[in-house]
């Protein structure tokens, strides 16, 4: 039983059907990103295990297929078995060995991609000056405590435990925030509509806005708008009841104990200990055409710490890769006036770059040895 | 006779070198100098190019060819060449005698119900069952076809229906037309230099009655009604001309080219003095609407001079784009091709019953396909340095690689198994890639400017060249093995001897060389592509349609290997295996930008997306064949029987 195992397991036939499979994969994962958009096809059929099926709207759920996980995770394993069955050292082997180091290399740095990278943006008019980014699809309320004129106290609270509502208590913060009403996406407007009900709050403005729950967003260029109610608490009793929206553009204000907060519920931030100054974002056309030629942002890094100071110019094709992060020119304002810069933080990011090194020698060589090999029997002959 | 056989390769070589060389040679021009006219340098799509192109890609995008037929002559006749109008001397008519240009049927159109829409049913000509009709013809239709295209161009894409679909190509082409006739001289005009002349004379009296009425002072009325009246006729002109044809005055900015209207109305800010190019343009308009060939081959000849003192390089490039033009070099690489494809078939067909035949026919082939293959070769250089870019920027210049590619490797080949199949495989991929690039260029213009992100040669010269060089690959794999499928079941070809195994032996072996070729190259095509990616978008991999793609040509190649490597397929399975390959190529290649979704996608195709199911359904066909059990192939019934 166990040698059967073991010879399913380590045979080149499982990874035909392993590769078979594959294909068929990816092939249905590209038609479904018609109907699907590209996110939720990447989560369903890339980034799981299976590809279920809920027949006729049930909460049913049912393995029909395996999906991107499965498939890597088998073919990992099928390659690593039969390289220990099969492998014995020599001069023939060296290319199989070097393409298919290089390909567990790739599939590991995705995988480390996929758990370790994080992206956010960074949206800069001209002239303004910038210490952090901001996460594009994750929030938190952050509660900011303005009383002083040179630094503001932030604390923030992630998204995720405003989704769990309830209370929220933390130590340097005055009073605690009771969680009323939470959701992960949602649409605001002034006249109320199908499905609409009016928002109640006690303090800060949002009184007579109507607001309603939508799904997760799953086309690509959009994101999820979340907005929920808070009460805070203190000992003494409420300050009142608070909207917090992705929607609003300026913060909730209030006094207590004779301190000024702020209330915002906004994309996550990441801190820099540096600071980058937008000089200049130019959008250029080719001559007579509105047909873009290239976008770039002239930046300034300055870095107190260090007393480092220096111009940048980033553009399409050509990162500026600082300080563990990488800064791409991604989009920008429509009036030309302001950039948006994506910075991603991924550790692993050169792994393609060896991968590909590898896995090329590795088939330069093997096939090369074949040719020369087919070469010398043919002039033999 | 063995003489005859063994010269026979050679004379071919001769005919069709002959050919080329003659089409290369310079042509004398006409007396009135159209061609020297066709050469001049303007900005159009971000990029200089000669009146020529400009003339050229209008008419692909209205009448799908590149000039105008004359006369009518049935298709069997194909000896005889019906006369023609071309490009260039189409593109004068429309600036400069715009009724004839008006009588010239150019505008094609096919959906019925269009033609019973618009009552045109007793009008137009018809050429190959297709109806065109002139534009006096639809002048008077233009208003409901416009109010039509507005409503179909709200629907998206993909949901317009046919009619909808002719409707608004030919509503673009009109607007095309329309553009194109006052890109030179205003609208119905008969004597540009008398109307600038005109221009000049109302300016100084019209400007100050124009700044006294400002002022609020008193003003000669009448001056300012006919200097209105005519600066309104360049105002409309310089919203609405195609080209720039006007080069910059200031030479220090060089991509600051204007349109005739714009730069007529730049005087009133000036002071005065006309664009030189304006004052050229205007001398041709006069003489070629009066047929005075002296004094049009002046004007030509004086705005060229007048170019080459500050705009040589413009001059030159248009030089070059227009003779590029001229020689239609992927035309006669495509004739090549297919003779070349009939005569190496023909060579494989005779291997057994006229082997001799069969060896001149195969020389002949081979003789051809190096022709075709330095001609193809000469055409995609020339474009790159054109367009100053690696070889593949679009899908236009995608066909012409893949070609170029299919046809080195199937060089390759026959220089190794001197057997004919390498020359068919080259001629059939280098003939059919080519027609599929002459379809893509009914567009436009197929040499547009990069967009940001692609307007990187480094990229283009790395990743792009390797991908295309393994749907390449994969292409000549799949095209072997239907060679393999076809001859083995239908001749016994497969069992004749070649070198030191029988044909269908080197056909495996050839069919499993070239799948180890394309892997290298898809593989590191997909990798670089990916971190392409990651340098302009900050991620290695995001399951982009056309990366699945490439994923997929790079699974399915890696499947064959381990597959044959695994003994579980062996020289049919293999066949089967790449001509599924074909498929899979063919979906990357075509496939994914009918989806319409992704960063890569360029629009939706429905005519392409007919023949690419016709081009699934005739491999799967091809694989169901294959499927016959052996003692079905006649090849392998031989074989049982000695």
């Amino acid at each position: 039983m166990l040698t059967k195992l073991y010879k399913i397991v380590t045979s080149l036939r499982l990874t035909v059907v392993l590769l078979a499979l594959g294909l068929v994969l990816v092939f249905w994962g590209t038609l479904a990103q018609v109907n699907l958009g590209l996110y939720r096809a990447q989560n369903d059929f890339f980034r799981s295990f299976f590809i279920y099926w809920a027949p006729g709207g049930s909460s049913w759920r049912i393995p029909i297929f395996p999906a991107g996980y499965a498939i890597g995770w088998l073919l990992l394993i099928n390659l690593f078995a039969a390289h220990f069955r099969y492998y014995q050292p020599g001069k023939k082997k060296y290319g199989i060995a070097m393409i298919h180091l290089g390909v567990v290399l790739l599939l590991f740095g995705q995988l480390l991609t996929d758990v370790l990278s994080t992206e956010s943006m960074l949206h800069m008019r001209h002239g303004e000056t910038k210490n952090y980014s901001e996460a594009s699809s994750q929030y938190e309320l952050a509660v900011i405590d303005t009383t002083e004129a040179t630094t503001d106290k932030v604390v923030a609270i992630p998204a995720g435990r405003l989704a769990k509502l309830g209370e929220i208590n933390q130590a340097d913060m005055p009073f605690s925030i009771r969680v009323q009403t939470y959701y992960k996406n949602s649409a605001l407007v002034e006249k109320t509509g199908p499905g609409y009900s009016e928002i109640a709050v006690t303090a800060g403005f949002g009184a007579g806005i109507w607001w309603r729950e939508l799904p997760h967003e799953t086309v690509m260029d959009r994101r999820d708008m979340p907005s929920g109610i808070v009460e805070l608490v203190t000992p003494q009793g409420s300050l009142g009841t608070f909207l917090i929206s992705a929607y609003l553009t300026r913060p909730q204000e209030f006094t207590h104990n004779g301190r000024r907060y702020q209330l915002a519920l906004r994309g996550e931030r990441f801190y820099k200990p540096f600071t980058l100054h937008l000089l200049e974002f130019k959008h250029d056309k080719y001559p007579g055409t509105d047909i873009p030629k290239n976008f770039s942002s002239r930046v300034r890094i300055e870095r107190p710490a260090t007393g480092e100071k220096r111009e940048v110019l980033i553009y399409m094709n050509n990162p500026l890769r600082y300080d563990g992060d990488t800064y791409y020119q991604a989009s920008f304002d429509p009036d030309n006036q302001g950039t948006v810069l994506q910075v991603v933080h991924n550790p692993s990011w050169l792994t393609p770059y060896f991968s590909c090194v590898l896995v090329g020698l590795g088939l330069l060589v093997q096939f090369g040895t074949h040719l020369v090999g087919f070469a010398k029997k043919r002039k033999v002959a | 006779m063995k003489a005859l056989l063994k010269a026979l390769p050679w004379l071919f070589l001769a005919l069709f070198a002959t050919e080329i060389i003659v089409v290369m040679l310079p042509k004398k021009d006409s007396a009135m100098h159209t061609a020297d006219f066709g050469r001049l340098p303007v900005l159009l799509n971000g990029r200089i190019q000669p009146f020529d192109s400009v003339a050229r890609n209008s008419l692909l995008q209205i009448r799908s060819t590149g000039d105008v037929p004359l006369e009518e002559v049935p298709s069997w006749k194909f000896w005889h060449h019906p006369a023609k109008l071309k490009s260039t001397d189409w593109l004068l008519e429309v600036f400069f005698k715009p009724d004839i240009a008006d009588s010239r049927p150019i505008f094609l159109i096919h959906h019925p119900d269009l033609i019973s829409e618009l009552k045109l049913g007793d009008k137009g000509v018809e050429k190959s069952g297709l109806r065109y009709y002139t534009f006096a013809e639809l002048e008077n239709r233009l208003a409901e076809i416009s109010a039509q295209a507005r409503t179909a161009s709200a629907i998206e894409d993909a949901n317009r229906t046919t009619y909808q679909k002719q409707l608004l190509k030919l509503a673009n082409g009109l607007l095309l037309y329309q553009r194109l006739k006052s890109s030179i001289q205003p609208e119905d005009t008969h004597n540009f230099a008398e109307l600038l002349a005109k221009f000049q004379a109302a300016l100084p009296a019209g400007l100050a009655a124009l700044r006294a009425q400002q002022a609020g002072q008193q003003f000669d009325e009448a001056a300012l009604k006919r200097f209105s009246g005519l600066a309104q006729q360049f105002d409309e002109q310089a919203n609405f001309a195609y080209p720039l044809t006007v080069p910059p005055t200031d030479p220090a900015n060089k991509d600051a080219w204007l349109n005739v209207g714009a730069s007529v109305l730049s005087t009133l800010r000036g002071g005065g003095s006309l664009a030189p190019a304006v004052s050229f343009f205007a001398r041709m308009a006069t003489a070629y609407g009066h047929d005075e060939a002296a004094e049009f081959n002046s004007a030509v000849s004086g705005y060229k001079n007048w170019l080459l003192t500050g705009f040589a390089r413009e001059v030159a490039k248009g030089r070059s784009e227009f003779y590029f033009n001229q020689i239609k070099v992927f035309l006669h690489a495509t004739i090549i091709y297919l003779v070349a494809f009939m005569l190496a078939a023909g060579a494989l067909l005779l291997f057994g019953p006229a082997p001799q035949l069969s060896e001149s026919l195969r020389r002949s082939a081979f003789f051809l396909i190096g022709l075709a293959f330095v001609v193809h070769t000469f055409g995609l250089i020339y474009r790159m340095v054109l367009e100053g870019r690696p070889p593949v920027t679009n899908l236009y210049s995608s066909a012409i690689f893949i070609g170029w590619g299919a046809c080195g490797l199937g060089l390759v080949l026959e220089r190794v198994y001197k057997i004919g199949l390498g020359s068919a495989v080259a001629g059939l991929a280098g003939f059919v890639t080519l027609l599929i690039a002459h379809n893509l260029a009914l567009g436009g213009d197929t040499m547009e400017m990069l967009r940001a992100v692609l307007d990187t040669n480094f990229w283009l010269a790395t990743h792009v060249v390797c991908v295309t060089l393994g749907y390449a690959a994969t292409f000549v794999a799949g095209t072997l093995a239907l060679a393999y499928i076809v001859l083995g079941v239908f001749t016994p070809v497969l069992a004749t001897k070649a070198g030191t195994a029988n044909l269908g032996k080197a056909l495996a072996n050839m069919v499993y060389a070239i799948v180890c070729f394309a892997t290298l190259f898809s593989f590191v095509g997909t990798v670089l592509g990916g971190i392409w990616a990651d340098q302009s978008w900050g991620r290695f991999w995001g399951w982009d349609p056309k990366e699945n793609g490439a994923l997929l040509i790079v699974i399915w190649n890696a499947l064959i290997l381990h597959a044959r490597w695994g003994g579980l397929v062996r020289d049919r399975g293999l066949m089967n295996l790449a001509i599924f390959g074909n498929i899979v190529t063919a979906f990357s290649w075509f496939g994914v930008n009918m989806l319409g979704i992704g960063l890569h996608s360029y629009g939706f195709m429905d005519a392409a997306f007919k023949w690419l199911m016709l081009f699934n359904g005739t491999q799967v066909c091809l694989i169901l064949l294959g499927l016959l059990p052996v003692r079905r192939w006649r090849s392998f019934q031989l074989v049982q029987k000695v």
